[in-house]
């Protein structure tokens, strides 16, 4: 075998793998990734139901209830719009009425997520960053005292 | 005075990196010994005075001493001491004081073992290491100053987040930096390189082992980081593909494919190139992992309080060693010497395919990671890339890679057999086809993805030990002379077996737990008893604990199998007043490899309490096959030819036993 043709096989075969890496991650990008959205924004854009979407604000002060089989019901809200949420099993620690909350999930017909997953933050200095940035679109974010701290 | 003490080490050490970055570079050009042999006295002498600093804040921490802001913002009078101890680096300006210290301490290893280094290429080799010492010094002084001051001091800590008070902090950030920081050597070697110009064979031996050190912390760091998250976290995941973990992923990643093609490098001579390029970029990617932690871009455990200047001046380090490292490679990469060329069916062709699966899917992982930053940055769109991107594109990647990982040590050097290869793998293709079949046949057809799985893990297991056997003779020749065999092969050879080994565990573990775990959430009341996978669960009923800095509720279960008792499983949950946080403590029962896994929810008044409760088959394999790659990596470490220090045989006849 020629040095041109060595040469050859190993660019090629780089080639070959690079294109393959190319198009899983542009097939994994089309389908995996979720967004994410704020309430407003949900009511705004109709999504087709049974889209993967994550939502984040507050858990709206009241709307907690808990059924059997620890199912919840709550809406997540960002002081303009409300979207009720759907969700069976243990909610975070910190999940707690009028606290930050990201919920991660299938878009229903009638506007309502079905979640899978549920977050609140983690400590009590920390909103997750996206909650912040739902609540400061919505005009509903304060600068200063204890919020402003937990966007630090 | 102590603080003071140990701001003023930091600065002294500041003055001896400034000294050590330009004075043995002149001297490595002016081939001035005097001026070369400053670097390995002023490396030491960092190393002291970083170890000041470092000590004089654990003493702040250990001596509660409230009137520093950081021991105020993360320690409390209550912990436990040796969480006093830990949250010294459970904070943004303690855990880079841990960074520089481990840098500084590199360095200090390098001036002491590498006697046997031409004196310019250590002197340069030490400049280097010192440039990206002074900077972090500097990023410390002027933006995370550990020994800050409050006026007045107050009575009592705001306590560590309660998350981190767990002893995993004392153990998986500093393997973390060891490996991190570790990757430096190799990147201020390619660096020195590319400034004399020179680079040969013996380059390699000597990177060879300060790289696979830093791999071996790095493999047991994730590791650790990975069994802290599965029990800490609640719910009995072991991996997030957070952009976190990604971080620390990526340099894994870099920092395998380097150890390989610097074994082609030292053997052959050849791939020379590539492998400065490779140590440039895995000690990149161990910046960027800094960066992405530590600048705020991120939010999550790991990024503690930040403040935007920050991020800037980590971003200035960022460019200026990635930017200026890729700048010198493109500008002097051609003065180099290429190396050989070989044929692609070869050890080294396989060593290349190694490198080139490795690095794609390192950069499958970038992309991922990096992605949603700048969409965010450029559309304002936030998006997750999570689990499934990952498992689409990383997965099939490293599913590759596997396949042909056990040919690579069975093909020789220059010219291989591939159909000798093949054929001496029969048994592990025999192996893995039976066992995907016989899984296949017990799981039916509705996942084909796992017998799969399995079977490819059984055949890299069999294929990693071919080798050992083809060359000990094993089942071929007398027990004595096989023994006798084993004992003169070398150290290196058991440590691939090992080392590949190692990851096929892991795979094993990755494939059960995730396809033959079952999970039950449940509420339960006092007496009540739950059945998963041929487990008895009964509650007894739950009781206030106090401890140091909190109170514990903690519930107890008696767990039966078959009707038998085999013991108690007693989660918690924690609720620290100081942060009003409340941490969850989940029970693990080991059953062989195997796991119970509890972990407790909300109570209600009329006593029940809702509940997690895992079986995880062989889930402690996954971790267990880090720990057997680490060892793989120690018995590599210990081989002759390549320990710290050994005198170089210079010899690059090819008639070199290849292993």
């Amino acid at each position: 075998m020629t040095r041109k043709q060595r040469r050859l096989i190993l660019i090629g075969s780089s080639l070959a793998v690079l294109t393959a890496a190319v198009g899983l991650v542009l097939s994994a990008m089309s389908s995996s990734i979720v967004f994410f959205q704020s309430p407003s924004d949900l009511a705004e854009h109709h999504l087709a139901p049974g889209t993967r979407i994550r939502v984040g604000g507050l858990v709206k002060p009241g709307s907690v209830e808990r059924g059997d089989n620890l199912r919840v019901r709550f809406e997540v809200t960002d002081g303009k719009h409300d979207i009720p949420v759907r969700y069976q099993g243990i909610v975070p620690d910190l999940f707690r009425e009028g606290q930050g909350v990201v919920a991660e999930g299938k878009l229903e017909a009638g506007g309502s997520i079905d979640a899978d997953t549920v977050l609140a933050k983690h400590d009590e200095r920390y909103m997750p960053k996206e909650v912040v940035e739902a609540l400061k679109r919505s005009g509903r974010w304060q600068e200063g005292g204890e919020q402003a701290g937990a966007a630090k | 005075m102590i603080p003071e003490l140990g701001h003023y080490a930091l600065v002294l050490a500041l003055a001896l990196g400034l000294v050590q970055s330009v004075v043995p570079l002149i001297g490595a050009r002016r081939r001035d010994t005097a001026l070369m042999r400053l670097a390995s006295s002023t490396a030491r002498m960092q190393c002291a005075f970083v170890w000041i600093a470092f000590l004089a804040l654990v003493l702040c921490y250990v001596g509660s001493d409230f009137s520093l802001r950081t021991v105020y913002e993360n320690s409390h009078s209550q912990m436990p001491l040796i969480y006093k101890i830990t949250s010294v680096w459970g904070n943004h300006e303690g855990s880079m004081l841990l960074w520089v210290l481990i840098l500084s301490l590199f360095g200090a290893w390098v001036a002491a073992f590498g006697g046997n280094l031409p004196a310019t290429l250590k002197a340069n080799v030490l400049a280097v290491q010192s440039w990206i010492a002074s900077a972090f010094y500097l990023f410390i002084l002027l933006t995370s100053n550990p020994f800050l001051r409050l006026q007045p001091a107050p009575f009592e800590g705001r306590d560590l987040n309660p998350i981190l008070q767990d002893p995993g902090l004392a153990i998986h950030p500093p393997l973390l930096y060891l490996g991190y920081v570790g990757f430096s050597i190799a990147f201020s070697f390619a660096i020195a390189a590319l400034i004399e110009g020179k680079i040969d064979a013996a380059w390699a031996r000597w990177v060879r082992p300060w790289t696979l050190a830093a791999w071996m912390f790095l493999t047991l760091g994730i590791a650790m980081g990975s069994y802290w998250a599965y029990y800490t976290l609640g719910w009995g995941g072991f991996w997030f593909w957070d952009p976190v973990e990604n971080a620390s992923l990526m340099p894994w990643l870099a920092g395998t494919a380097l150890l390989h093609s610097a074994v082609v490098m030292e053997k052959r001579n050849a791939l020379k190139i590539w492998t400065i390029l490779l140590a440039i970029l895995t000690f990149s990617l161990s910046l960027i992992g800094t960066f992405l932690v530590r600048s705020g871009v991120l939010t999550s455990v790991h990024s503690f309080a930040n403040d935007p200047r920050r991020g800037i001046f980590i971003l200035a380090i960022l460019v200026l060693f990635i930017g200026g490292g890729l700048t010198l490679f493109a500008a002097r990469a051609s003065v180099l010497k290429q190396g050989g060329l070989f044929a692609p069916i070869s050890r080294e062709g396989a060593l290349v395919f190694n490198n080139l699966f490795l690095t794609t899917a390192c950069l499958t992982v970038l992309t991922g990671t990096l992605y949603p930053l700048a969409l965010e940055a450029l559309t304002g769109a936030k998006i997750t890339v999570g689990g499934p991107f990952f498992n689409l594109t990383f997965g099939p990647l490293i599913v590759a890679l596997m396949v042909v990982m056990p040919f690579g040590p069975l093909l020789a050097w220059k010219r291989g057999d591939l159909l000798g290869a093949a054929q001496r793998l029969l048994a592990a293709f025999a192996v893995g086809l039976a066992v995907a079949a016989i899984t296949l046949a017990i799981e039916g057809t509705h996942s084909v993805l796992a017998p799969f799985g399995v079977g490819l893990a059984f055949y890299v297991m069999v294929g990693s030990l071919t080798d050992l056997a083809e060359r000990t003779g094993l089942l071929r020749t007398p027990l004595g002379t096989v023994r006798a065999r084993a004992a003169g092969l070398p150290r290196s050879a058991w440590g691939t077996a090992a080392a590949h080994f190692g990851i096929a565990l892991t795979l094993l573990g990755i494939v059960c737990a995730g396809t033959w775990g079952s999970e039950l959430i449940v509420e339960v009341k006092p007496g009540q008893t739950i059945s998963l996978s041929g487990y008895d669960l009964t509650y007894a009923g739950v009781k206030q604990e106090p401890g140091p800095n909190y109170s514990a509720l903690v519930g107890t279960f008696i767990v039966r199998s078959g009707g038998v008792a085999v013991g108690l499983m007693q989660p918690s949950k924690r609720t620290f007043a100081t942060r009003a946080m409340t941490t969850n403590e989940a029970a693990l029962m080991t059953r062989g490899a195997s796991q119970l896994y509890l972990s407790l929810g909300d109570s209600k008044p009329d006593g029940s309490i809702a509940i997690r409760f895992y079986y995880k088959p062989l889930v402690m394999l996954i971790w267990l096959g880090a720990v057997v790659m680490m060892l793989g990596g120690a018995l590599s470490l210990s081989d002759r030819r390549l320990r710290i220090g050994a005198p170089k045989p210079a010899t690059k006849s090819s008639l070199q036993p290849a292993e």
